[in-house]
Parts: structure tokens; sequence; C-alpha cells
């Protein structure tokens, strides 16, 4: 298949990871940031390929794992709700609340669907004029633009019956966090080609100077991985830092104009919650004062919801690259895909099933 | 069946449908409609002379040997998908069922779930591709059963089939029996019924030429056992759950590894494409006309031939090894020189997020 290909073969594969341990003299930890290259990574097997000397540790770029679980569990209130048709991409449905997920209240008979785009989700609320249609508005900067449209288009459609649950958080604030946490050991960092795809990469110039690491935008196929990895290897060895761009193919340096615009309109900075990590300072997006009708936190009151984390799990902790999914006592045993306690061990992008999935002796 | 060839396109809705454009709860209280649905529908369409007596079951003569039973319920959503629909997919399954246990099917049996409402000529399409499938498959339907539940009580249609085969002598098929140094073959491309059916979903429908590869395996079957008989050990449909799953199972009950090679699985360029998509990995997409052979080393060769041989095996290949390393669990040589292993999944594979 064409433009994917090219990005798996085998050939070339060896000759990245035989450049990579020429590199590589020292012993250096490296972050992805996103869920996706830590599929790629563990999925293809590109990881075991590499020098013993260096150590991937997995970023928080895992909207699902990030998501506050009080925030799932008020999906779960407004998903229960009787003449709701509530909307979200699939693998939110799996995630554990403090008592139910998703499916269990589809289950129980609550109207809870999965759709591709936001825009299906506007698409619903056009045709269920009586039902009130709410989309679960989760991830990065990567969903961000197509949520905002949504929230857009309703506007323009004049939609009383459209809402979203908005859990955006943006990267570079949580990169900030890592950075700056006195636990860190991540000496530099493969950032999420298809976050900088929208937002471009000069918000990660002044990172990079800022904490002194590199920062390489990497793709998602296992050559994009390889080739990161042996940018940020070969950065690290010669001490140098910035940001350099291995996604030339679908990132540029401003990103998607259009797409950042539409999100300035409708969205605004705020303070937000990670799961398993604490509050980050304007490391998420609200809607603005002018779209806060279609607010679902606002239009549906479900009280107070307080949450308790299992004490046992270490999603925090995995999420900043302090540990690994292995190094988790409950991994394999009191936490697994079929009894999650965790996020990251159900989410498609979570670490934790990547491993559980992939890596288990093989 | 009957020997004749019948026109299916040509026939037209039984029920006259000014009288009744939908099926009612009447249609399955067992009194005059019951009947006239029954007769007109179901004998019209799958006429045989075990189903002719209109008796409460079928007697059919059976030689010596071994009998095989299997028994499959259908409720596919959409009912009608690109390449088939529930009635040629409740006769393909079952069928399909009985092959992979070696055995030649001879009869099925019919029990359709109706929801009050269903619009009677849809019925009717359905009735005509099952008719169709188990004349092309040469098995009857000889006997059956007719519910109607309350509109909202049910999605459209259920049918359930059970199937009788029998088991020709020499022929010991069983998970159980793949053995180190067995090799895996594949009749084919994968994951083209799973697509082809998500293609039409509500909310998800996305343009594509593709197509179910819903088939009846047992002509396919019984070439191969023809040709290679006992060196045949493990026969399975990769349905729901696909390749991925069907290995996991057999690997779990024979107690050996499987390792499979990656660049060897046959995937579409199209059904690649939407996988890569929609986030879905091929491996475990369903398939509904593919057919997994664990077969001995040295009848390897024979037994891919074999399959080419038939029309519906012609891009078969081998795909992987048993070994006696890592029991019970399904390894996968990645395109790009990794290894990892191919688990089964805890629940429906889910679109991700971005």
């Amino acid at each position: 298949m064409r433009f994917v290909d090219e990005y798996r073969g085998a050939a070339e594969a060896q000759k990245l990871v035989r450049a990579v341990h020429r590199l590589a003299t020292r012993p250096w930890t490296l972050m992805e940031i996103c869920g996706g290259q830590t599929h790629t990574f563990i999925r293809s097997g590109v990881d075991r390929m590499l020098p013993e000397s260096l150590t991937l540790v997995h970023g928080p770029g895992c909207p699902v794992c990030v998501t506050p679980l009080e925030l799932i569990d008020r999906a779960i209130a407004i998903a229960g709700r009787p003449g709701v048709v509530f909307t979200s991409f699939g693998d939110m449905l799996r995630v554990p609340g403090s008592a139910a997920d998703l499916l269990g209240v589809k289950a129980r008979g609550g109207d809870v669907r999965m759709v591709y785009s936001p825009l299906d989700a506007v698409k619903l609320a056009q045709k269920h004029p009586d039902r009130q249609v709410v989309f679960f508005a989760v991830g990065f900067e990567t969903t961000a633009p197509a949520n905002a449209m949504a929230v857009w288009q309703a506007e323009k459609l004049g939609l009383e019956n459209f809402s979203i649950l908005c859990s955006h958080v943006l990267v570079p604030p949580a990169m900030e966090a890592i950075l700056g946490s006195p636990h860190n050991r991540v000496q530099g960092f493969l950032a999420a080609g298809h976050v900088c795809a929208v937002m471009g990469f000069r918000e990660y110039e002044p990172l990079a100077e800022r904490h002194r690491v590199p920062i390489v935008v990497t793709g998602f196929e296992p050559l994009d991985l390889l080739q990161g990895v042996w940018m940020t290897v070969r950065a690290l060895e010669a001490g140098r830092v910035g940001v350099e761009n291995q996604y030339a193919r679908a990132v540029t340096r401003d990103g998607n104009l259009p797409a950042q615009e539409l999100m300035a309109r409708v969205f605004e900075p705020c303070d937000r919650a990670w799961r398993g990590i604490g509050v980050i300072p304007r490391s998420g997006f609200r809607l603005r004062a002018a779209y806060a009708r279609f607010d679902a936190e606002r239009r549906f009151d479900v009280g107070d919801i307080r949450a308790t984390e299992s004490p046992l799990c270490i999603a925090g902790q995995i999420l900043q690259g302090l540990k690994k999914p292995q190094e988790c006592p409950a991994f394999g045993a009191r936490c697994t895909p079929e009894h999650p306690l965790g996020a990251p061990m159900v989410s498609a992008e979570g670490a934790c099933a990547a491993y559980f999935q992939y890596a288990r002796s093989a | 069946m009957s020997g004749a060839a019948v026109d299916f396109a040509g026939l037209q809705c039984p029920i006259p449908l000014g009288d009744y454009p939908q099926v009612t709860l009447a249609h399955g209280g067992g009194g005059r409609l019951t009947h006239t649905l029954i007769e007109r529908m179901f004998l019209a369409a799958f006429r045989n002379p075990a189903l002719e007596t209109l008796h409460d079951g079928a007697v059919l003569e059976v030689g010596k040997g071994r009998i095989a039973v299997t028994t499959d319920s259908f409720v596919v959503s959409p009912r009608f998908f690109p390449g088939g629909d529930i009635g040629s997919l409740a006769v393909h399954g079952t069928v399909n069922d009985l092959a992979m246990c070696g055995a030649r099917p001879f009869a099925l049996t019919a029990g359709f779930v109706l929801e009050e409402g269903l619009p009677m000529d849809e019925l009717w399409r359905i009735v005509r591709s099952m008719a169709r499938a188990a004349e092309e498959a040469g098995v009857a339907i000889v006997t059956g059963d007719t519910k109607v539940v309350d509109r909202g009580k049910g999605d459209g249609a259920f049918i359930n089939t059970t199937g009788l085969g029998t088991v020709p002598d020499g022929v010991d098929v069983s998970p159980r029996r793949a053995c180190p140094g067995d090799v895996v073959l594949l009749s084919g491309r994968i994951a083209e019924h799973g697509v082809a059916v998500m293609s039409v979903r509500e909310g998800l429908g996305f343009e594509t030429t593709i197509t179910s590869d819903s088939a009846a395996l047992h002509g396919l079957v019984a070439g191969l056992l023809d040709a290679v008989g006992g060196a045949v050990h493990v026969l399975r449909d990769p349905t729901r759950g696909g390749v991925a799953s069907a290995l996991n199972e057999i690997a779990g009950s024979a107690r050996a590894g499987i390792v499979l090679d990656e660049a060897a699985i046959p995937v579409a360029e199209e059904v690649r494409g939407a996988c890569e998509l929609l986030g879905l990995d091929p491996l475990y997409v369903a398939n509904e006309g593919k057919c997994l052979a664990i077969v001995e080393p040295a009848a390897a060769g024979a037994a891919l031939a074999a399959l080419r041989a038939h029309p519906l095996g012609r891009e078969a290949v081998a795909v992987g090894e048993v070994v006696a390393g890592h029991p019970g669990r399904v390894h996968l040589r990645s395109r790009i020189g990794g290894t990892r292993v191919v688990d089964m999944l805890s629940g429906e594979q889910l679109p991700r997020i971005c």
C-alpha cells in the first residue's frame, strides 16, 4: 500500500537500527509523546531492536488515559439520562469510571453510540430534534479542530440539542511539567507528529531551549520512529538542543493555520486536571463564553462528582515516564484488559495495553 | 434438493403484499397466517421431500459412520451487506462449521425469530437468498420454526441454523491435533467480511468496493481431504475474532505455540487501507469464506496445491507454523523484522480516537 509500505521496510529498518547502534555511546532515556507511537514501537517490535543502552519511556499522549475519572463519571451520569444520545469515539467507551463504563450504560438501556467524527454527532442532533445529543470531546490538538468545527457548525445550524463534554488537553504544557519535575529522567523527546501537523512546532522551540533538550517531531510508522530515535540520539551525542523535524512530509513549522484559527475561535486555554498527574496550568481547552451554551457540563446538572482512583494503579507515573508498565505490581495480575484498574490498560493508545497485548514474553 | 435450478431472481414474494406488507404477531401465532407463511414462503423456497411432509420434525436416511452436528445463530446488522445478507450467511456459516469438522454437510434446519413489522418483501429476499445458498451448497433445509416477537423486542430477523453432515472414514480433524512442525495454511485474503459489514453500518458508512467473502467452504475442504486426508490435523474458519482469535484457540487446545509470518498473510489493498483508517487490525476482523488448515509438513505442498485447485482457494498460502515453544501463545514475525505476541482480544475491536 502506497505511503504506508514505504515506511515499514525491513531492510531500511535494519539500516537505521545499525546506525543507531553505531551512534549510541552512552545510555540515554528518550520519551515518545504519543500513545500511537508507543503502540507502533511495541507492535512492530522495533523497540527491542535498539541498543540496550537506550531506554524508551512512554509519554502522556493517550487522550483516553489522561481524561480525569471525575469526567468519565460525569459522562456516565449524563449518558444514563433519558432523552440523551451520548456519542463518543470508540475507545472511550470501555474506560472504567468509578463504578461502570459507557458500554455498561448502553447495556442498561442508555443510548450510547460510537461515532467516527464529532460532525456525525452534529448530524444526529439534526436528525433527532427531540433528543439531546452529547459528544465526549476528548483528545489533544489533533482532535480539537474537528471538535471546534462541530460546535461551530452546531451554532450555524442553530442547534439547541447539541453539546460537548469537553476535556481537551495540550502537549507542550505536559512536556513542561515532565521536564520541570525533580524526578524527570527524560533526556530527549520524540514529539507527536500528528499534533504538530496541526500546531506546527514553533511552540516547542522555547521549551527545548529552556530545558536544554532535543525534540524531534516524529511520525507513526516503524521507520519514522527509528529515524526519530536516530535523530534524537544524534543530537544527544553531539550535545545539541533544539527542535528537528523527522515528519517533514506532514509537518511544517507553522502547522495548519486555518485549523488553529478555528480552534482559537471556539476554545480558550484553561487549567486542566490530567488523570494520575494532577492539574497542569493552562494545559487544556474549554469553550469560550460565546459558545458556552454548547457545554454539556452546564446543560446537564449531574451534581458534585468526586471519584477515587484505585490505589494500586500507577498510571500517573507511567504517563510521566517515571515507570514502565511491567514495573507495576498489578500489571497482568490484578489489572488486565478485562478488569482494568486504570485507563492505560484499555485504551488503544495506552502503554499498559501495548505491553499486555504485544510484548508479554515475546 | 430437487434437481431443477430455480430462477430465484424471477420469483415474486408469495405472500400477497396488499394483505400483509409486514410481518405481524399473527404470523407466529400458529394459526392460519403461520400456516400460509410456511407454505407459501418457506416451503416454496426450500422445497424438498423431507420438508414437504410439514411434520414436527424431519426423518432422514443416514448411512453408516459418524455424524457431525453444529448450530449457529445469526444476528448480523445490517441484514444486507455487500456480498451477502443474513440469509446466505446463515447457510454458509453452518455449512462451514460442518466442513471444519471434516464433514460433508447434507441437511440444515432453520429457525426464524422475526420482529413484528419486518417488511414481508425483505423477509422474502432473505428466504430467497437462503434457498439459493443452500441450493448452491447442495444441502437441504429439512425442517424449521418461526416465531414473531413484539416490535422493539428483536432486531428485524434472527436466524438459527443447525447443520448435519457425515464425516468420512480416516478424517480426524481437531484443534488438539496441531503439533510442532505442522504448517499453517490460509485459503485466501482475510478481513473482507468484517470490513464489508462495517462499510454499511450506520454512522460508519464509507464508500468501498469491498464485498463479503461469505461462501460455503465444504467443496474446498473436500478437495483438501481427498488430496491429503489424515495429514490434515486442524481446520478452522476464522469468523468472529478473525485469524488471530482462531489461532489462539487452536494454540490453547493443542498446548503448542504458533508463529505467524506477517508478510505472508494476504490482505487486499483496499481492506488494508480501510483497516488503517479505522484503526483495526485485519488479523482480528471476521471472515466468512476463509479456512485455516494445519497440516503435516510433508503434506504441506500437496495440501496447498489442493486448496489452490479450488476457486475459493486460489490464493491459498502458508502463513506460519506450529512450534514447541511458547505453548498456548501465538507469535508474529512482523514485516519489519520484530516479533510480538498476537493475543486474544478482550472484547470487540474499538476504533481509536486519533
